[in-house]
């Protein structure tokens, strides 16, 4: 085990979490994650890899998926991004990698983003807010890339009272802080 | 503007960067005898035409795909859209066939 | 003061008194209220002066189409000039003061202009202020300036936060009077999709403000009944206090919601207001019509209101101008208006009405084919001449007057796409055309032309059928009540003939003579006819005057109003407050902030920052005693060119390259070749743009056959990845390569300096060979670190030093910095900012974005032989145009002063040694100066024609701007290890 401490997104040693109102908006730092993206002409045989591997569906335009310890998102035509636990699989990258070998380009992507989860009865209120994607429409699953705060973001919704976002990891204080004042806006 | 992105349906066109007349798309051989004056062309001489146009769109804020968008340059009117990566796929074959 | 003018009824709460001041004087009014109802209510006519002649005026009308009652609201950081008093709603502790006035508005010093109104008319300034040029500057426009404008600005930061949004609907409703109402009942019932604005804070509009608009009851318990149904359904969002202002492409809206304006201030931590972007698949304008004034002599006194205003002011406010009102009118509508003040015991001495056949009101006498033709009162109306069908003149006493020359539909939001009017004989107004409609909207209710109650009810039922029709989604229309259906009868009568300082547009003091004039001077086309007066311009943008003016123009030319054209909208409807544009986009918020992954470290050691984009990159670690930058930059410098030195430089640009095709694909991307890089090998690479020119330079690490990592400059790094998505998609369509940047999934530190390596044998766990033999100069590998932490390590060097970088996953990032920093304690290890780091690259002739910088080729650079004929690349065509291949053509050369205690200034120019100091003697430019502590010197980079064989030649740098000249001499761009033994060792 080597002997670097990790900090969060936000510089700190913990997770941050802050209830406003109705909404929590919590840091996660405990998944990693990789991108798949097939090979040319790939696609399908990356699909049935993927899910003898994990169970995963490879999921269509603008969904998401999530089986055992394993999460999916589309990101692009033929490109997905993968997610799972930090702690059982921070390897994720190279542990797809072996099994879709040259059928895929797997790249490392988990310190590429911070991720918060926000949850509340008002999460469309807060959400129209900050990036113009049609959230009240979309159903748990949904999975879109938009912007909010002038930064390019994953949103995936969870459930329907919660949805992730995925933002650039040096920006973390700036996705925050607008989260905040959004969730004080609908408080 | 909106635009209707061929896999994600309808998408704000700020989300987007343009980029301008898709003939670009059809870069000239390289070592074709005339290659200066067919680069000179291909970079330089674009139609700037006040109606139908062809032009490329970049969904930075999306997918990154490149997309072809045939708009009406004075009434913003979106006739077609398409990815560019079929679009070239296509061109270029239609090259080696010739 | 006492609510004097104050009636029965209303839809006031006379419960919830409110205290509020007007130019300091206290005043009450009642929950309900706008503050230009309860001035009303109080007694008080005069509210504003206008903009040129400083004309007394009071409030014209009771809407946003308000010309005259602007007032600053607020005061302190809050203060907002120009608000309009007839929407401005009462709250208690409101505190509002006129403007444009001086000292006081019933005493005001500028007042003047209105007795020199003969030379301040149309045209006044393009004729006067011509010459002599020189007083333009200094003495005209400063003087023009402090007299200009209407209200001033706090000149504080607004302690408010604003938001903005996004929001999506089948159904986009503007206007919540009876069109919208109908319309929304429908849709909503109909499980659409339906957003319905209101600028007003009550719905209603026309319902709320007429007595006998619906039939079995009243217009206020039928907008309460509707709108409790609509606010019951999940699918209807009511937004009060909102104001459609812009209509944009493909039905994209801007709409601000004033969410705290009504408050006096916002509840801590919510929006004063929010602006959204509302994307509908259809809108229905259902924005009513704005009542037009008539122009005669004198008509702008304190007291002369709009007659659809006195209406709203009596029914739903509660409230009279005064006690004793006569009409002046053209139309039916107006007698309404009369019949509601005597029902309310105000005395209406007559109704003055231009057509012979007008009808008979009880309780007052119509004086039928008659005008006024003149008024007094110098603060507040107290008389009007009328001149009688049998052409004499009677004066009649009364404090306010109610006028009404017809109504003119509201047309904003259907011109915004250059939409075009078209007239409407039967109702003698313009109407929207069906051309230039932005693109899914409808227009309904008397916005479309449709003035009786009833017909906007049935209207707009019936468009949101048809809307939603068109959408797939099947709708009936909603039952409604019965309604008044008068027909609109009206003559058509703009301007009392004779009449000269008659005002068409109140807010600019635009009169009929004005008009006139233009007309003299050929100015009549309708946009010259604007220009030439200001008619239509400023905060109200015309609602009430355009047509006016248009009708007078008509007839001095003899045309059809038609003919002589229309006028069309712009954004915004209404004034937007710059902050709700801004949103929360403000202070240090403005653009995001990216922050390195040593960020927090480099805090802790009292770093300097510089925003470099939007990172925040470590400028330099001051040290104790340190006074200067310099100190610390050279000590930086010389430290780390001594021992060893850590720089953070996780900021440039990572793209990920995977694919069979990767190595082709660089081939292409860069000017030089990369197919036969062997794995575990970097190398320098140069981007060339299709023209030729070079854009951007980096490395390209090859770990693995069919896997590459290309870094970018910090400011190029979306840039590039844009144009490599551009060629893999466009350009190259069957190459299998595959992209993802990840620039910020690594933390990056360099590590430079002849201890580099030792440090690094420390942190590198020891089965990783990194000896010059095993891990020589350009090597890069997958390593562990740490004991066991995936890492990357590139032997690359920007410093010119034995270096190294090493690339950790970014949360280890700031672990790795103080693994470093301890493990280099015995090196004396020395964090270094950007500042050392571009006198280190200076120092080694690197180029950077100063060298880069849009016009330098590979050849400029002395790099002409990277690109490859061998191969396509971009770029590679053009780069060989005979033009670019001239032998005197820019060399990058470095240069030092003659005289080693001269300092050279950056940005200078370079001069043979004799000769004139012109742009035709020019030898080139400097790009980048530094003082160096390692050669003790001033040192800099530059362009200097065919300079690759002028080494040793002497020549002037000047800056004509500063008056320096300093003689330099041309020396290799490699200042230090020229040979690049260092970087080897």
């Amino acid at each position: 085990m080597h002997k670097l401490k990790p900090i969060t997104p936000l510089g700190s040693d913990t997770p941050r979490q802050d209830v406003i109102g109705t909404i929590t908006i919590t840091e996660v730092v405990d998944q990693a994650l990789a991108s798949v993206a097939a090979r040319t002409d790939q696609g399908a045989t990356v699909r049935d890899a993927m899910s003898d591997k994990t169970g995963l569906a490879l999921p269509d335009v603008g969904k998401s998926a999530e089986v055992g310890p394993y999460s999916a998102f589309w990101m692009g035509p033929d490109q997905w991004m993968i997610t799972a636990a930090h702690d059982s699989h921070e390897l994720l990258a190279a542990e797809l990698k072996s099994s879709l070998g040259d059928k895929a380009s797997v790249v490392e992507q988990t310190d590429g983003w911070c991720r918060f989860d926000v949850a509340g009865a008002a999460l469309c209120d807060l959400f129209e807010r900050l990036c113009n994607a049609p959230v009240r429409t979309m159903k748990p699953g949904a999975a879109i890339r938009t912007t909010a705060e002038h930064l390019g973001v994953f949103l995936q919704r969870l459930a329907d009272d919660r949805i992730a976002v995925f933002g650039p990891r040096s920006s973390a204080g700036s996705l925050h802080h607008g989260l905040v004042a959004a969730a004080r806006s609908v408080a | 503007m909106i635009i209707n992105h061929p896999l994600l349906g309808p998408r704000d066109a700020q989300e987007f960067t343009y980029l301008g007349d898709a003939t670009l798309i059809n870069r000239p051989d390289w070592q074709s005898e005339n290659a200066l004056n067919a680069f000179h062309d291909y970079l330089y001489l674009r139609d700037n035409p006040a109606g139908e146009h062809r032009e490329l769109w970049y969904h930075e804020q999306g997918d990154r795909s490149w997309l072809v968008v045939t708009r009406n340059t004075m009434t913003h009117e979106i006739l077609n859209v398409e990815l560019a990566h079929d679009v070239a796929k296509a061109a270029a074959a239609e090259r080696s066939a010739q | 003061m006492t609510n004097g003018n104050r009636l029965n009824g209303g839809l006031i709460d006379r419960s919830t008194n409110l205290n509020f001041k007007f130019d300091g004087k206290n005043f009450s009014g009642f929950q309900g209220d706008t503050l230009a109802s309860a001035l009303m209510a109080n007694g008080v006519r005069l509210m504003g002066r206008s903009f040129k002649y400083h004309r007394p005026r009071g409030v014209l009308t009771a809407g946003s189409e308000e010309p005259n009652a602007l007032v600053e609201l607020r005061s302190g950081g809050r203060q907002e000039p120009n608000t309009r008093a007839t929407v401005a709603e009462l709250y208690d502790g409101l505190s509002a003061n006129s403007q444009n006035r001086w000292p006081s508005l019933e005493r005001d010093f500028m007042a003047i202009n209105d007795r020199f109104s003969n030379f301040l008319t149309a045209g006044f300034y393009y004729k006067t202020f011509m010459w002599p040029k020189a007083f333009w500057e200094k003495l005209y426009e400063p003087v023009i300036r402090k007299a200009a404008g209407l209200g001033s600005l706090t000149g504080e930061d607004d302690p408010d936060a604003y938001d903005k949004g996004f929001l999506h609907c089948d159904l986009l409703i503007v206007g919540a009077g009876p069109a919208g109402l109908a319309a929304a009942l429908t849709a909503g019932r109909a499980g659409a999709q339906v957003i319905l604005a209101e600028e007003d804070f009550h719905l209603g509009g026309r319902l709320i403000a007429e007595t006998g608009a619906l039939a079995d009851v009243s217009g206020a318990d039928w907008v309460a009944q509707t709108q409790a149904e609509l606010a019951g359904m999940g699918n209807v969002r009511l937004m009060p206090r909102t104001t459609v202002f812009g209509a944009y492409d493909h039905g994209i809206y801007g709409a601000v919601e004033r969410n705290a304006d009504h408050l006096a201030m916002p509840a801590e931590g919510k929006p004063r207001q929010t602006l959204w972007r509302i994307y509908s698949k259809r809108a229905l304008i259902t924005t009513g019509a704005i009542e037009r004034p008539i122009a005669f002599e004198n008509n702008d006194r304190p007291g002369i209101m709009l007659a659809g205003a006195v209406r709203a002011y009596v029914n739903r406010w509660a409230t009279t101008p005064a006690q004793s009102l006569v009409v002046f009118a053209n139309n039916d509508d107006a007698h309404q208006t009369a019949r509601d003040l005597i029902a309310q015991g105000v005395k209406v001495p007559a109704i003055v009405d231009t057509r012979p056949d007008a009808p008979d009101v009880e309780g007052t006498e119509v004086l039928k084919g008659a005008e006024i033709i003149n008024t007094s009162g110098r603060l507040g109306l107290t008389s009007v001449q009328v001149r009688t069908d049998k052409g004499f003149t009677r004066d009649l006493h009364c404090e306010a007057l109610a006028m009404s020359g017809g109504w003119n539909p509201n047309l904003g939001l259907t011109c915004h796409q250059r939409g075009r009017p078209v007239w409407n004989a039967d109702i003698h107004a313009f109407v929207p055309g069906e051309e230039g409609l932005p693109v899914g909207q409808i227009v309904a209710g008397a916005a479309k032309g449709d003035l009786t109650t009833d017909a906007a009810l049935q209207g707009g039922a019936n468009a949101a059928v048809t809307a939603l029709s068109d959408l797939g989604i099947t709708a009936t229309p909603a039952d409604l009540p019965a309604a008044q259906d008068a027909p609109v009868s009206l003559s058509p009568f703009w301007h009392v003939k004779g009449a000269k300082r008659a005002w068409l547009d109140y807010q600019n003091d635009v009169t009929v003579k004005d008009v006139k004039l233009a007309h003299q001077e050929n100015f009549t086309s309708v946009e010259h006819l604007k220009r030439y007066t200001t008619l239509g311009m400023a905060t109200d943008q015309g609602k009430t005057s355009n047509v006016g003016a248009l009708a007078v123009m008509a007839e001095l030319t003899g045309k059809s109003i038609p003919e002589t054209g229309s006028t069309i909208f712009r954004p915004p409807y209404t004034p937007v407050a710059m902050g709700a544009l801004a949103g929360r986009a403000v202070g240090k918020e403005f653009h995001p902030t990216r922050l390195t992954p040593s960020h927090k470290w480099a805090e802790e050691q009292g770093a300097v920052f510089l925003e470099v984009g939007n990172w925040l990159r470590a400028q330099w670690f001051p040290r104790k005693g340190e006074t200067h930058w310099r100190q610390s930059v050279n000590r930086e410098v010389l430290q780390t060119r001594n021992s060893v030195g850590v720089c953070d430089v996780t900021t440039l640009g990572k793209i990920d390259v995977q694919g069979a095709d990767a190595a082709a694909f660089l081939n292409m991307i860069y000017a030089n070749g990369f197919a036969k890089l062997p794995v575990g090998k970097v190398r320098y690479g140069l981007m060339l743009r299709e023209d030729g020119v070079a854009y951007d330079d980096g490395t390209a690490a090859r770990l693995a056959e069919d896997h590459f990592v290309v870094t970018t400059t910090t400011a190029n790094a979306v840039l590039v990845y844009r144009n490599m998505e551009f060629v893999r998609q466009c350009l190259c369509p069957n190459m299998d390569v595959q992209l993802i940047s990840t620039t910020e999934a690594w933390a990056q530190y360099a590590v430079a300096g002849p201890n580099s390596r030792k440090l690094l044998q420390k942190i590198v766990d020891p089965e990783f060979d990194i000896s010059n033999e095993a891990f020589p100069f350009m090597a890069c590998g997958e390593i562990t670190v740490c004991g066991g932490l995936r890492a990357r390590l590139f032997r690359i060097s920007f410093s010119g030093e034995l270096a190294y970088e090493i690339a950790v996953p970014t949360r280890y990032g700031d672990g790795l910095m103080r693994a470093l920093m301890e493990a280099g304690e015995e090196f004396d290890v020395v964090p270094y900012g950007t500042e050392a780091l571009g006198v280190m690259r200076i120092e080694k002739g690197h180029a950077t974005g100063n060298e880069l910088n849009g016009t330098t080729t590979a050849l400029n650079l002395g790099l002409g032989r990277m690109v490859s004929t061998k191969k396509d690349c971009i770029g590679n065509v053009l780069s060989r145009r005979e033009g670019m291949n001239t032998p005197d053509a820019l060399a990058l050369v470095g240069l030092k002063p003659v005289d080693a205690k001269d300092t050279l200034p950056a940005g200078g120019h370079l001069m043979n040694l004799t000769g004139p100091v012109d742009a035709a003697h020019d030898q080139g430019y400097v790009t980048s100066t530094a003082y160096s502590p390692i050669l003790n010197s001033s040192i800099a980079l530059g362009y200097v024609k065919g300079g690759f064989d002028r080494k040793g030649e002497q020549l002037r740098l000047v800056n004509p701007l500063e008056g320096q000249e300093v003689l330099v001499e041309i020396v290799s761009a490699h200042f230090v290890d020229p040979e690049g033994e260092k970087l080897r060792a």
